[in-house]
């Protein structure tokens, strides 16, 4: 594929999932996984988990996904391309919204499409977990660090950063090789 | 809104929100736009993430656009946006430049191989946190639609959109006549 082939399938792709993103780009993220590992062959899972938990050890919000893929496929163009398509859709949608919504606060249909969006993003959001959880747990001892971080998450106030640490640290010693 | 910033310093309040967040981003952006520049209140906060969460894209960068273009129009958003967007970008392709140079290294790959299965921990925290409160006011309505938009995009491995496309009109549907049906009781 040439150079700007795959520019151009970062930036269809990204755009396109930047309009469907609701409830954010973890949502989405199953989409990006099928077509990056399996539509295009851009890379295998374990380079997509990698990536994922490169996003998520970063600072910022959780688009990164979409930068690193596109840095993957073609370099810093790519990069560049995938934020941009991931962005700057929405915003304009965002942008263009606003100046309505402030018209149409407290309205009936407004709770509604809120409320009836609410589950398929939940539902989205453990696809994600799901495509995660096949992509980084190998065997046993990996699938066991997934459930202590997810219980430590849920059921703790701790801050995430600590369990990606504590888990790069165990991973660094070998106990997972 | 209590003042109206600039565009030069909402590029530096959602810089700083950008820089701090690691994994959550919105308690940051609450801290900063609320209680440190006052540039809006609780409630407008809260109304602004309602409108944010119901358009696609990332809370937060939406939010940026929306607190932007209050405050100073188009600029302000373009502004706002670029702060919250520019920095992690340039941080995320340094760390990735670092992983396809140092990838193959023993060490690094199994500390990645640790990393990425406690962040996808993470995800599965996640997503029942977002659960819990939906199952809990409503599980009817919520159950059946979380159940499908799973199945069909994890289990099925249907492409997102089109599912999003089916599911969406029956669940707001869905949760329009529920809303409709309290209204008649109340």
């Amino acid at each position: 594929m040439k150079a700007s082939d795959s520019l151009l399938a970062l930036a269809l792709q990204f755009a396109g999932l930047s309009l469907v993103a609701f409830g954010g780009a973890n949502a989405v993220i199953p989409e990006i996984h099928r077509q990056a590992v399996e539509v295009h062959h851009w890379m295998t899972n374990e380079d997509f988990a990698a990536l994922f938990a490169i996003a998520q050890a970063a600072p910022g919000p959780n688009f990164l996904l979409s930068t690193l893929v596109g840095w993957k496929v073609a370099g810093l163009f790519g990069a560049l391309t995938a934020t941009a398509a991931m962005c700057a859709p929405s915003c304009l949608l965002t942008f263009w919204v606003a100046k309505l919504w402030d018209r149409y606060r407290e309205t009936e249909w407004r709770a509604a499409v809120g409320g009836g969006l609410a589950p398929v993003t939940v539902g989205f959001v453990f696809a994600t977990a799901f495509v995660l959880v096949r992509a980084a747990d190998a065997d046993w001892r990996l699938a066991l660090m997934t459930a202590a971080s997810a219980g430590a998450v849920f059921y703790t106030k701790l801050n995430p950063l600590w369990c990606l640490g504590a888990a790069a640290l165990l991973g660094a010693t070998g106990l997972f090789g | 809104m209590t003042r109206r910033p600039a565009p030069a310093a909402l590029f530096a309040a959602f810089l700083s929100i950008a820089l701090s967040g690691f994994g959550g981003v919105l308690p940051f952006a609450r801290r900063m736009l609320v209680d440190r520049r006052g540039w809006m209140s609780a409630d407008d906060f809260n109304e602004t993430l309602s409108l944010c969460q119901s358009l696609p894209g990332p809370n937060i960068v939406n939010m940026s656009i929306v607190v932007g273009a209050r405050a100073a129009g188009w600029r302000g958003s373009l502004a706002a946006v670029a702060g919250l967007v520019i920095a992690p970008m340039l941080i995320v392709i340094a760390l990735g430049a670092l992983y396809s140079r140092f990838g193959g290294v023993t060490v690094i790959r199994h500390a990645l191989l640790g990393l990425a299965a406690a962040a996808a921990g993470l995800v599965v925290a996640t997503a029942a946190r977002m659960a819990e409160p939906l199952l809990k006011s409503r599980p009817i309505v919520a159950a059946p639609f979380i159940a499908a938009a799973f199945a069909a995009v994890a289990v099925a491995g249907w492409p997102l959109p089109y599912v999003l496309l089916a599911l969406a009109p029956i669940s707001v549907g869905a949760a329009w006549w529920r809303r409709q049906r309290q209204r008649r009781r109340a």
